[in-house]
């Protein structure tokens, strides 16, 4: 007996539904397989990684918080990448959005009134869509390859972030320390949830995802971009324009990442420092993938990626599990998804061993 | 006798779709056997088994009465048999010998010499050191036949070899099989062109819908009785056009000239023609002589930079410089000669294709798709032109070929164009839906628009319309009339008129 695998008429929601399951069933079971050749008892991790941090409202509530970031960012590069514009630098807008957002407590420390949070957050959208519009004019006039801009941008990134924190912007109270002056009150977002670090920040990355979903489902814009990602030539024929799709969606992906990158300095952070961001930039590419670029599916990666963070840094403690042990599960998890995307558009089908002999 | 080749039961299933089924099939020695049949009949499936590309799921072949079942191409040789398949795979950067070479041994001068003396002995006559990519079509089907005869076969399979021909050469071609032929090298050969095979063949296998239909003497049966052994029916009849005279110029080119980027593209120079309100216009010409660049700069796809912008006029207007959506604006509509990734994406619904260029009939509302006006509009364009499909949300990639030319052709009629151009109309597309689809054009023509169409098959063009222009190296013929233009003449400017005579 042989197997095929025949291309499906329609593509398979059920499929698309089953993939990512299935993938975190096969990632987790073949990790417990690794969990156990290299010592740790593979029910303790497995339970220290996805069910402990699950456990109460302290630790669920940071969930939340890695979950704020890797939601916005994800929702704005799916966007990109069904259009096939690959932003891979959303890790150095987010770092500009901060930079940008930072600019406001850092030159006026002292200033106070509502408006401060909010306009740090429309300057945090703007320094990372003005990161990402580097690549885009690029693409769009010399057809210089985005992903190879995009990432060697978010080098240059950090190296500005290094520049500004032991240089001009360093705190001169914070002993020689590569960090800013720590924010006013009025500088620092909303806390959410009382007794928590969730901030309303949670609350952009949702209204995010709501703007994505009518945006890629409904709006003709987001019908050209999926048209020029699946078929060029057909967006072509229809006159859509291709350097039209490539500022959108490098636009979208960079307001995206840097509105996230401001909210972590008035969040969480509280200052510009260094370890601005923990490789959401990155990390948010998975994201994405895992969630079948689909809004609604993002929603739920970007939970089970938050998941996996905590949940590694507490099988790190309680289980003994190695910082490497938990980047592997995460790296399974995108091949076993990445294996199953294939049977959304086919079905494996049993041929019969090839007829009577002759 | 022992047949060459004898099949028996043959099946072949991909999936779900069958596309061998029961055939039975035997070629005689020294003769010229036709494999009939429409696009997706199932004639290159069998080929494919016969040559060793598949296997066959059921069924048995013999030849010259033994037992065999070739597993690959380099089996189905060394059995003796050879293959020339539509599309040459040849590399343009080689010689002729080289090219040769790579499949056959031996030392290169000895090689020459072979292709020399071959060459004079079958009318294939070629020159082994010329590159491929200074060859003309008609040439480089030369190299792929003596490519095969080299190998010294006893089997010569065919694959729809007249379509990439002019008239005048086609004749010759068959003059080279019937010598073929005549040394005990038999011939299968696959078309759908009646009138040749019954002036080719002396076998005729006829399939439809992947059975065995028939098998005849072609000499002995008229065309319109082979056609109703391939279709199953009679030949549907054409609508007649009315006298008319053409009206307003809706497109004027003038002296367009372009220049290919890539260095084996074909450039254009030189390009003047008219479409008329109330005409039809063909195009003419053997594929790659510019048909796909003419296109995209009639289309929009690819535009001219603004100091030529007179060059292209659409009802007086300058065009030139103006993207495909501005021209779709003012009354344009195209299909292209892709269907899947161009004229439709496959991924999506027929829906969603129909916002592809419809989107300005009142389909958006304030930058949203309204889903209620898409689907109605498309359950009009599947209705109006009987495309068979089960509804609006059908992926357009499921729908077999014939059917997405309809819906395409369809979504474009609908936007109500005065000016329509056409590429390829018909290819890979059934007799029914073709006819179908030449009764629109006609019945456009009539009621008053402008049709521009470029085709390969010359008998489409003199059955739709008024007078037509041949395309050959990136020149355009002047206008020629219609009846009054034989096809030899046409045949002529298709190998670039007395010129090129002794190219061939």
């Amino acid at each position: 007996m042989r197997y095929r695998l025949i291309r499906r008429d329609h593509a398979s929601t059920r499929a698309a539904v089953i993939a990512p399951l299935a993938a975190l069933v096969l990632a987790m079971a073949t990790s417990a397989v690794l969990f156990a050749i290299i010592g740790v008892a593979p029910g303790a991790a497995t339970y220290a990684l996805l069910v402990e941090p699950l456990a109460d409202w302290g630790s669920l509530s940071e969930v939340l918080l890695k979950m704020g970031p890797l939601l916005l960012i994800a929702q704005g590069l799916a966007i990109g990448f069904r259009a096939r514009i690959f932003n891979i630098g959303a890790e150095g807008q987010l770092i500009l959005g901060a930079i940008f957002a930072s600019a406001i407590p850092v030159y006026f420390p002292t200033a106070a009134g509502w408006w401060i949070w909010p306009a740090m957050m429309v300057m945090g959208a703007l320094g990372g869509a003005l990161w990402a519009a580097i690549p885009a004019f690029w693409r769009a006039r010399l057809n210089a390859n985005e992903i190879l801009v995009t990432l060697m941008l978010s080098l240059v990134a950090t190296q500005v972030l290094n520049y500004l924190l032991l240089g001009p912007w360093k705190d001169p109270a914070g002993f020689n320390f590569p960090q800013s002056v720590m924010f006013q009150w009025d500088a620092m977002l909303p806390v959410l949830f009382p007794g928590t670090r969730v901030n309303i920040s949670f609350l952009f990355a949702l209204v995010a995802t709501l703007a994505a979903f009518v945006y890629m489902q409904r709006s003709f814009q987001g019908y050209q971009l999926l048209v020029g990602g699946l078929a060029p030539r057909a967006a072509g024929y229809a006159g859509f324009e291709e350097s039209r799709a490539i500022w959108l969606s490098l636009l979208i992906g960079g307001a995206a990442a840097g509105l996230a990158g401001a909210a972590e300095v008035a969040g969480p952070i509280g200052q510009l420092q260094r370890s601005v961001s923990t490789g959401y930039g990155y990390a948010a590419i998975i994201v994405a993938y895992l969630g079948g670029l689909h809004p609604v599916g993002i929603l739920f990666s970007s939970f089970l990626m938050a998941l996996l963070y905590i949940g590694g840094d507490s099988a790190m403690v309680t289980a003994g599990l190695p910082v490497a042990a938990v980047r592997t599960v995460q790296g399974l998890l995108l091949v076993f998804y990445l294996g199953g995307l294939t049977f959304i558009r086919y079905c494996l089908v049993a041929v019969e061993p090839a007829g009577k002999p002759v | 006798m022992v047949p060459l080749l004898s099949l028996a039961g043959v099946s072949k299933r991909y999936g779900t779709v069958a596309a061998n089924t029961a055939i039975d099939l035997n070629v005689m020695p020294n003769s010229i056997h036709a494999i009939l049949g429409e696009n997706g009949a199932g004639k290159s499936t069998l080929m494919k088994l016969i040559y060793g590309v598949e296997v066959p799921d059921e069924g048995t072949m013999e030849w010259q009465g033994r037992s065999v079942r070739p597993g690959s191409p380099a089996e189905a040789r060394s059995l003796g048999v050879g293959m020339v398949f539509q599309h040459f795979s040849l590399f343009e950067t080689l010689t002729v010998a080289e090219n040769i070479s790579l499949i056959v041994p031996g030392k290169k001068a000895a090689l020459a010499a072979r292709i020399r003396d071959l060459g004079r002995e079958f009318g294939l006559e070629v020159d082994p050191g010329a590159m491929v990519h200074s060859l003309s079509v008609g040439e480089r089907q030369r190299v792929e036949i003596l490519r095969c005869l080299m190998l010294e076969p006893k089997l010569l399979i065919l694959d729809e070899p007249t379509s990439v021909l002019a008239p005048q050469s086609v004749e010759r071609l068959f003059e080279t099989l019937r010598r073929l032929r005549d040394r005990g090298v038999s011939i299968l050969f696959i078309s759908h062109k009646l009138e040749e095979i019954r002036a080719l063949c002396d076998r005729a296998t006829i399939l439809r819908a992947s059975r065995v239909t028939g098998e005849v003497d072609p000499r002995a049966h008229s065309a319109a009785d082979l056609a109703a052994l391939m279709i199953g029916r009679a030949m549907p009849a054409p609508l007649p056009a009315e006298a008319r005279t053409p009206g307003e110029r809706l497109l004027e080119v003038s002296g367009l000239d372009w220049t290919n980027d890539d260095p084996f593209g074909v450039s254009l120079s030189g390009i003047t023609m008219e479409v008329r309100a109330g005409e039809i216009v063909g195009i003419a010409g053997i594929s790659g002589n510019g048909q796909q660049e003419l296109a995209a700069l009639i289309s929009g796809e690819r535009r001219l930079p603004d100091l030529s912008r007179d060059v292209i006029r659409m009802g007086g207007r300058p065009f030139g410089h103006l993207g495909a959506a501005a021209r779709r604006k003012t009354g344009f509509a195209f299909v292209p000669e892709e269907r899947l990734g161009r004229g439709a994406v496959p991924e999506m619904s027929l829906a969603d294709n129909t916002l592809l260029t419809a989107h300005s009939r009142g389909l958006i509302r304030r930058g949203l798709i309204d889903r209620r006006a898409e689907a109605a509009r498309t359950e009009r364009t599947i209705r109006d032109f009987d495309v068979r499909t089960s509804g609006p949300q059908a992926e357009a990639g499921a729908l077999s070929g014939g059917n997405l030319q309809k819906f395409i052709m369809g979504r474009e009629i609908l936007l109500d164009p005065d000016l329509l151009f056409v590429a390829q109309p018909t290819w890979g597309v059934d007799i029914g839906a073709a006819t179908a689809i030449r009764h629109r054009l006609v019945a456009m023509r009539n009621a008053g628009k402008a049709i521009l169409v470029i085709s390969e098959e010359l008998e489409e063009l003199f059955e739709i319309c008024d007078r037509l222009h041949v395309l050959h190296h990136g020149h355009l013929s002047p206008s020629l009339p219609l009846p009054q233009t034989t096809a030899g003449e046409v045949g002529e400017w298709m190998i670039g008129a007395k010129e090129a005579v002794d190219a061939l």
